[in-house]
């Protein structure tokens, strides 16, 4: 069932481990995103896949097949570049069938398959066209056309949006996926923008520092985030240094504040743990559920159709909350005291300190 | 005639020549307007004059036009002329299948060495090419490989020379040229597609240098029709050492060999130009910096 499967890989430069411990099996058609902040070692994950970079340790195997050691050339693996590299010497036609052309085939086969790559990705008449006249998206397009030509058993794509603006990046990720989907390839595709690899993906390898922080599919990747690091780059919970006061029934305390989790904690009492909660599931008021806790309004802030407030409950910590927005609606005022409450469901203790107030802005301008 | 004051400046020139066809052309204030062109009258006329006064001089033979006509019946002003035509060409092939590899090698595994690489090719500024010669004479005159003592193997030593002449100017032209474009991304994307080095090589990188190629090429074949010392010392009927024996024998028809020969080295350039214009000053994709 394992088609990718790569083992135990690590990556060293000299001295620097870009790469270690890296453990993936992705399944045929699977569509896996490795996503993570900068210098986290995506791209060199990815290109000992194309066979650009040797491991130094592990292995790679496609299909059962042990490719470790292929130069690129010989493993059929077709890579989307984020700065497109389409030859600019050739025709848009050209660069689509330049792979065919290696693989010497007939003409006419060639101009076939280019034609039909062609009306995949919806350019059908812009075949004698050079890279230089189409557009940032259009050559995007091309160069997937132009990686499927040799019929890949693995798709690789490196940030392969990130050179386009906000609204052709969309659309361009669903055309992707739905192409990816309707040829059931295999695709490894590298993001640091958490929205893109959470909409696109079967599953979300998370990585930071060289290692894998938690393999899943997006909902579990955000629900039940597995460490403090994936919490904090995954969606917009929030994370609240807390104190274990009763393992066994679930109780800590935040900022001198007890409130309840839904399970028994695995680590002793007195020791520092880190409580995510989801800001949607939190309400202004006692209404929202048993846990309470007691705050000075920070800050209000309007996003189109709710309302994020920002509450501080202690020192080093604050809670974000969202609300609807509707015009009876009364928001907080700034330096209002308010109580805030959430049911013990709402919160996930994870192991490990956060840092001091970690809610997501904070975590997404570090990177 | 490539002394090292005229030499070392022209490869510069070359590159910023190179870079100002790819780049958009800027407004100027009007205070250096004037100036520009106070420069630009001065040096025309400094390129110009000396242009106009041989060929104002080359036709005051009686009767009018006998210079020329003198010139055009010497076998030997064709002959060494295309002798020298001949041998520039193939320099330039030799070069280019020399340089283009290299520059691409370098830029693709081993960038620290390109200022090593780039220092090695401005030898010729340094040596000179008396110096380059006798060298060359010494070396393979006796031993395994006497080239020196065939006429063949004489012209193959001059290719050499002047190969090696050639090396600055196409150097750094076949450098700049690949500096527009992302070698790295599409010598993997290529390997990706299945592709060998050589064929990445031949269809990919060589097509997209093509114009900078071509700007080594004009000034390698300037060069080596004007080129005198090697020629001579090894005895090839070039077209310099030709030039020079008239020079100390006849008055005007020295004069009216210049101007011929500057006319049709210009006529040449433009037909190597013509015939590598299809598609040039064209931009390559989006250069995403940073990260990978
Ligand atoms: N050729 C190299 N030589 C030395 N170090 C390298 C090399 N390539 C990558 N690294 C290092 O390996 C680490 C991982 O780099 P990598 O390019 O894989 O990160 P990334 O996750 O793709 O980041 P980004 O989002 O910025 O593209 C970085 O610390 C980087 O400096
Ligand atoms: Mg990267």
């Amino acid at each position: 069932m394992s088609y990718l499967v790569l083992q135990g890989i690590q990556k060293r430069f000299g001295t620097t481990i870009a790469v270690e411990d890296f453990n993936l099996s992705a399944a045929k058609g699977e569509f896996v995103s490795f996503l993570g902040p900068s210098g986290c070692g995506k791209t060199t994950t990815l290109r000992m896949i194309a066979g650009f970079e040797p491991p130094t340790a592990g292995s790679i195997t496609v299909d059962g097949l042990d490719i470790t050691h292929r130069p690129p050339n010989r493993r059929n693996i077709g890579m989307v570049f984020q700065s497109y590299a389409l030859f600019p010497n050739m025709t848009v036609a050209d660069n689509v069938g330049f792979g065919l052309r290696v693989r010497k085939r007939p003409k006419a086969e060639i101009r076939k398959r280019v034609a039909d790559l062609l009306d995949l990705i919806n350019l059908p008449d812009k075949g004698d066209r050079y890279p230089w006249q189409l557009s940032g998206g259009q050559q995007q397009r091309v160069a997937l056309a132009r990686a499927l030509a040799i019929e890949p058993e693995v798709l690789l794509l490196d940030e392969p949006l990130s050179a386009l603006d906000a609204k052709i990046r969309v659309a361009l990720r669903r055309e992707i996926r739905s192409i990816q989907r309707q040829l059931g390839i295999t695709t490894v595709y590298v993001t640091h923008d958490q929205e893109e690899a959470m909409s696109l993906s079967d599953r979300v390898v998370v990585m930071s520092e060289g290692r894998i922080e938690q393999i899943g599919p997006p909902p579990e990747i955000y629900n039940f985030p597995a460490t403090p690091f994936v919490a904090s780059f995954v969606g917009t919970l929030n994370l609240l240094p807390a104190k274990v006061v009763d393992a066994g029934s679930g109780i800590v305390s935040v900022a001198g504040q007890q409130i309840r989790t839904p399970k028994a904690i695995t680590t002793d009492p007195d020791r520092s743990v880190t409580v995510a909660l989801r800001p949607e599931a939190v309400e202004i008021g006692e209404a929202g559920g048993a846990n309470r806790l007691t705050g000075r309004v920070e800050d209000v802030s309007f996003l189109g159709s709710i309302v994020r407030t920002r509450v501080r409950v202690g020192d080093d910590a604050s809670v974000s909350l969202d609300q609807f927005n509707d015009p009876a609606l009364a928001a907080a005022a700034i330096d209002d005291t308010i109580t805030i409450s959430f049911p013990p469901e709402a919160t996930l203790v994870l192991a490990g300190a956060a840092s001091a107030s970690a809610t997501i802005e904070e975590a997404i301008a570090e990177v | 005639m490539t002394g090292p004051d005229v030499g070392s400046r022209a490869p510069e020139a070359l590159t910023s020549l190179h870079n100002a066809t790819v780049s958009k052309r800027r407004g100027r204030p009007s205070g250096g307007t004037i100036l520009s062109w106070v420069i630009f009258i001065a040096a025309m006329l400094y390129f110009f004059l000396p242009l106009i006064a041989t060929l104002e001089f080359s036709i005051r033979m009686r009767p009018s036009g006998a210079a020329y006509t003198n010139t055009f019946k010497d076998a030997r002003f064709f002959s060494s002329l295309a002798y020298s035509f001949l041998i520039g060409l193939v320099t330039i092939v030799v070069s280019t299948l020399i340089i283009v590899p290299t520059a691409y090698w370098v830029r693709l595994r081993l960038p620290r060495l390109r200022p090593v690489v780039e220092f090695v090719t401005l030898m010729p500024f340094v040596i000179p090419p008396v110096v380059l010669v006798f060298g060359l004479i010494r070396s393979f005159s006796t031993g395994i490989l006497p080239l020196a003592n065939t006429q063949l193997g004489s012209d193959v030593l001059l290719v050499a020379a002047y190969t090696i002449l050639s090396f600055p100017y196409m150097y750094r032209a076949v450098d700049s040229g690949l500096r527009t474009i992302d070698v790295r991304s599409l010598t993997e994307a290529g390997h990706s597609l299945g592709s060998g080095t050589f064929r990445i090589l031949w269809s990919v990188i060589f097509p997209n240098v093509r114009v900078a190629v071509l700007s080594g090429a004009f000034l390698t074949l300037a060069i080596v029709i004007g080129e005198f010392t090697i020629g001579a010392y090894l005895n090839r009927p070039a077209f310099g050492p030709y030039l020079s024996n008239i020079g100390q024998n006849k008055t005007f028809e020295p004069a009216a060999v210049s101007i011929i020969s500057f006319i049709l080295t210009w006529l040449a350039m433009g037909v190597i130009a013509f015939l590598g214009r299809t598609r040039q000053g064209r931009t390559t994709g989006v250069q995403v910096g940073g990260g990978h």
